[in-house]
């Protein structure tokens, strides 16, 4: 099976472009580049990741002027044309800047910065980036953020609940979606969702802290996983045919 | 030369210069050095180098006495921003520890981050990756509403600083005591990695070479702040808040990525952080190290505020910037290094010939002085103040504080220690903190942190470590129970102690008494370092910890390095699995001086520092070690505050197995009182525990090793905590207890 390629943007105060491209590269064996944010074309890669951190300071709303860096014209080009795309943390937060999801991530209710494992339920097992995982499989995932609380409008909620875009909620280890399973107040407990083709993940836990086996946690595995393993079907059909 | 000052400027009396902090003494020697009236300019330069904060002129004669040697030193003390050591595999450890203890009390957000960005800088610039940082904290007691906003803050300026860095908070220490309600102790520590014959040095070298200035503009924010370091926090401090700095992690985060790339084009001669002293500090300590002079241009420095005089701009501490002596004709490369990261980079003068730095502003002479006079090391002055020892010495150890009854309930005391903010759990702080980035962090429960280095099987644990109220109460053993203790810490992951970092936080040199004090708690770290092989790579000395008539508990935060060879040897402090045999390394003497049971009890800081003997803690460690590699238990965990009694409760707290409890029999105590048995803080004890086949074989070792080990029970998953007939309560309790103490404290 041909490696996947990934490519991860590098803003100024990305942060986690290392560890995502640890993650795929040295533990999923996979090809990983850094795409510059000045570049204006994404090149030769199958998915892009676009990674925590903090981009450019984020004094401003987060993400909010990472979204005007040349790289990301290509990336909406890249994701409406079906590309598999992954925003984590503040990739998340680059991607309802810039359109590509809806909702937007605010201070977290605590209005502390909040760093620990999680557990998220996944609610969409067949989609492209769980399909390792069971439905309703429960995954612990560190989070990592200041500002993670999605908020939506209410159609926008009825319409993300009601298509299954709604990928991830936070829930208890036992996979109760209860408040108190919800580190930063976000609507409905959501994690991470979708885009309407499905093609596009939004998520503010960080599954590439979760996958090398020796830091003590690989459920985040499972996401990469799945992905890659899209890619192992797209091939098997072009085989076929 | 006079003629050349600016009309604006003051005129340089002697009464100035006494108001820039210099003694008597100090200025004469300035008119000596000299030849001459200072201008304003040389004025503010002297003031700030001779500074206790940038000259050490009151500490460095004491800190010599520290072993600074030893096979993996690469870089003594002293000689480079950071320690250097050798960890194999053709790498290095470039390691320190530093306070930010007065900005921190008038500007504590501030304060806090850029303390953080300040030790991170003296990390990469010797071409170091920073992957870890630690910091250990001291508040007052949380009774008081200060205290709780100086933490808050504190905490989130660490954690906004880190965070958005990039680099992961993985550890540290905090402790509440009311000697520190108005003046903090903010230390923070960042540990990097480098490739052998890859680092830099804060050197000059080469006339003509150019030298710039990369990184942020200047501005006027922190002019004086290391003089601001070496006074006593008062009611007039509040006015010192512009001296604060302001902090700016994106930049630094920009800083961090284009200095480790600029190094690599090996175009850089010398690299030096701008800190305390800002550009003056880096021009001279970089100009006296090379034996050279420079000319610097202070109208070429990109300013962020108008009509910035020269003596503004060599004091500035504006941060996130840096110095550069760049190989002339190679200037646009590493320029152009800056500029992907969008950073300025200007060049802002030339290595001379000679050892004088001359400043120029707009073609004037605004200063002229021979760089060497100004450094430790050369011209800087050098004292060895009187010392006297205590007289609340004898108070304190008067020995009727051990003259109070066994308490009636045990199982109430001991949730009372749980719940103390100085025991119960920190995750109010840690989880405000990334320490997770990076994705090298094996673990930051138990007594230090393990973080592996990829591409080796190595990982490094660190720790920080001090406990006051031992210094306070006997500084030459508490020095040596700060070093014992850290070696313990990451002993018992697994790790061996291998350096130290050191940062000295005390009151006023010049009050003989706390000068003693000082002079004690270094000899005691000395005579540690040396019994343990872990020589002092550097560090940081903050005097003039005081405000009102009242000095700060003497406070030698050690940091501590500790290396696995194979991180996959890694030792837990969390039991392991029900029925595994419980143990204690060591003899407990039930040593109740300075403890939080103490306090607790009779409400006083009492007693003599609890014991130690040097041979016997390395001893005990060695055989740790031992334990650890023959892959004979299953969990260790140091014993400290809270004695025995809590080190049991968090090894069941930090279990992966729920309702993990431990059952103990009843013969535990021996011939000492039983609550000084559970809850004294005697020194080298380790809690140990191993799977019933391993059990003999661990009694075994130690009787060959000759040290004690105490057999006192078996882990359960019962849910309960029982130990010697005294205590039973169950996991839950403990757990509610000890994971509420701090956010009750703090009224959340």
């Amino acid at each position: 099976m041909q490696k996947v390629k990934f490519g991860i943007l590098v803003f100024p105060g990305s942060n986690c472009d290392h560890d995502a491209h640890y993650a795929v590269s040295s533990v999923l064996n996979q090809e990983a580049r850094f795409v510059w944010h000045k570049e204006s074309s994404l090149g030769d890669v199958d998915v892009v990741v676009i990674p925590g951190g903090f981009s450019y300071g984020d004094y401003l709303r987060c993400g909010a002027i990472a979204r005007f860096s040349p790289i990301m014209q290509d990336v909406v080009r890249f994701a409406r044309a079906g590309g598999p795309v992954i925003g984590i943390c503040n990739g998340f937060q680059i991607l309802t800047e810039v359109g590509l999801l809806p909702g937007a991530l605010l201070r977290n209710e605590s209005l502390r910065f909040v760093c620990k494992d999680v557990y998220v339920r996944v609610e969409q097992a067949g989609a492209r980036f769980t399909s390792a995982c069971a439905p309703g499989e429960v995954l612990r995932i560190p989070i990592a953020h200041g500002e993670g609380r999605y908020v939506a409008d209410a159609e926008t909620l009825r319409r993300l609940e009601g298509e299954g875009r709604v990928v991830f909620r936070y829930v208890t280890p036992e996979g109760e979606a209860v408040p108190e399973a919800n580190p930063n107040g976000s609507m409905n407990n959501i994690a991470g969702i979708l885009n309407e083709g499905g093609n596009v993940l939004g998520l503010m836990p960080h599954p590439e802290r979760a996958c090398d086996p020796l830091l003590g946690n690989s459920d985040g595995q499972k996401v990469f996983q799945s992905l890659i393993q899209s890619f192992a079907v797209h091939e098997t059909v072009h085989n076929l045919s | 030369m006079n003629s050349s000052i600016g009309i604006s400027e003051p005129q340089v009396t002697r009464e100035l210069a006494l108001d820039h902090g210099l003694t008597e003494e100090e200025y004469d020697r300035i008119l000596e050095i000299l030849g001459r009236t200072p201008t304003y300019t040389e004025l503010g330069i002297y003031s700030v180098m001779w500074s206790e904060h940038c000259s050490y002129k009151n500490s460095i004669a004491v800190l010599k006495t520290l072993p600074r040697t030893g096979e993996r030193l690469l870089v003594g003390a002293g000689e480079e921003n950071a320690g250097l050591v050798d960890i194999g595999d053709g790498l290095a450890v470039a390691f320190k520890i530093e306070s930010h203890n007065h900005p921190s009390a008038v500007e504590p957000y501030q304060g806090a981050a850029t303390g953080v960005g300040g030790i991170m800088r003296d990390i990469f610039t010797m071409g170091a990756r920073p992957i870890a940082g630690l910091n250990s904290l001291r508040f007052g007691t949380l009774d008081d509403p200060r205290a709780r906003y100086l933490l808050k803050n504190v905490v989130r300026g660490i954690g906004d600083y880190g965070n958005s860095f990039g680099v992961p908070t993985v550890g540290g220490e905090i402790y509440f005591d009311a000697c520190y309600r108005d003046n903090p102790l903010v230390n923070a520590m960042s540990v990097g990695i480098v490739r052998q014959g890859e680092t830099a040095r804060a050197i000059a070298a080469g006339v003509g070479n150019p030298v710039m200035i990369v990184g942020s503009a200047t501005g006027r924010d922190g002019i004086h702040g290391a003089t601001f370091a070496s006074e006593e926090i008062s009611e007039e401090s509040e006015s010192r808040r512009p001296s604060v700095q302001v902090g700016d992690p994106f930049t630094e985060k920009l800083l961090l990525e284009a200095t480790l790339e600029a190094i690599r084009t090996g175009y850089v001669i010398g690299i030096q952080d701008m800190g305390a002293a800002g550009l003056t500090c880096s021009s001279m300590e970089m100009s006296a190290k090379g034996r050279v002079g420079m000319d610097l241009y202070v109208d070429k420095v990109p300013v962020r505020e108008t009509g910035m005089s020269a003596y503004e701009i060599m004091l500035s501490e504006s941060q996130e910037r840096m110095l550069l002596v760049v190989q002339k004709g190679h200037e646009d490369d590493v320029r152009k290094v800056f500029e992907q990261w969008d950073l300025p980079a200007t060049i802002i003068g030339y290595v001379k010939n000679g050892g004088r730095v001359t400043v120029y502003e707009d073609g004037q002479v605004k200063a002229d002085v021979p760089a060497e006079s100004l450094v430790l090391g050369g011209g800087a002055p050098v004292y060895v103040r009187e010392t006297r020892e205590p007289s609340y010495l004898k108070d304190v150890r008067n020995p009727d504080y051990l003259n109070f009854p066994e308490p009636e309930d045990y199982n109430s005391v001991f949730l009372d220690l749980l719940a103390s903010p100085v025991i119960a759990s920190k995750r109010w702080v840690w989880e405000q903190y990334d320490s997770m980035v990076r994705t090298n962090t094996v673990s930051t429960r138990g007594d230090a942190a393990v973080v592996r280095i990829k591409g080796t099987s190595k990982a490094l644990s660190l720790c920080t470590d001090c406990n006051s109220r031992y210094v306070y109460l006997n500084p030459r053993r508490g020095g040596q129970i700060a070093v014992a203790e850290a070696a313990r810490n990451v002993v018992c992951t697994g790790a061996i102690p291998i350096a130290i970092t050191n940062c000295l936080n005390f009151g006023n040199p010049y009050d003989p008494e706390v000068y003693w004090q000082f002079k004690e708690a270094v000899a005691g770290i000395g005579e540690a370092c040396r019994a343990f092989d872990t020589p002092v790579t550097g560090g940081n000395v903050s005097f003039y910890n005081e405000s009102g008539s009242s000095a700060v508990y003497p406070t030698p935060v050690i940091g501590m390095l500790g290396l696995l060879n194979d991180v996959s040897g890694k030792m837990q402090a969390g039991f392991r699995a029900p029925g595994d045999h419980i143990f204690l390394l060591g003899t407990n003497r039930g040593d109740i001086g300075g403890s939080e049971y103490l306090r607790i009890r009779t409400g006083r800081i009492s007693g003599d520092a609890p014991n130690l003997d040097l041979s016997h803690e390395r001893r005990l460690q060695q055989l740790c070690l031992e334990l650890i590699e023959k892959k004979l238990i299953q969990s260790a965990h140091d014993v400290s505050e809270g004695g025995v009694a809590v080190a049991l409760a968090e090894a069941c707290l930090w279990s992966d197995v729920a309702n993990t409890g431990i059952q103990s029999g009843v013969e535990l105590f021996g011939s000492v009182r039983a609550d000084f048995w559970l809850y004294g803080e005697t020194q080298s004890l380790i809690v140990i525990s191993a799977s019933p086949s391993a059990a003999a074989d661990v009694l075994g070792l130690s009787r060959q090793r000759g040290v004690p080990c105490q057999s006192i029970g078996q882990v359960t998953d019962k849910g309960m905590v029982s130990i010697g007939g005294k205590i039973s309560l169950r996991t839950q309790i403990l757990r509610e207890v000890y994971e509420q103490g701090l956010a009750s404290a703090l009224g959340e």
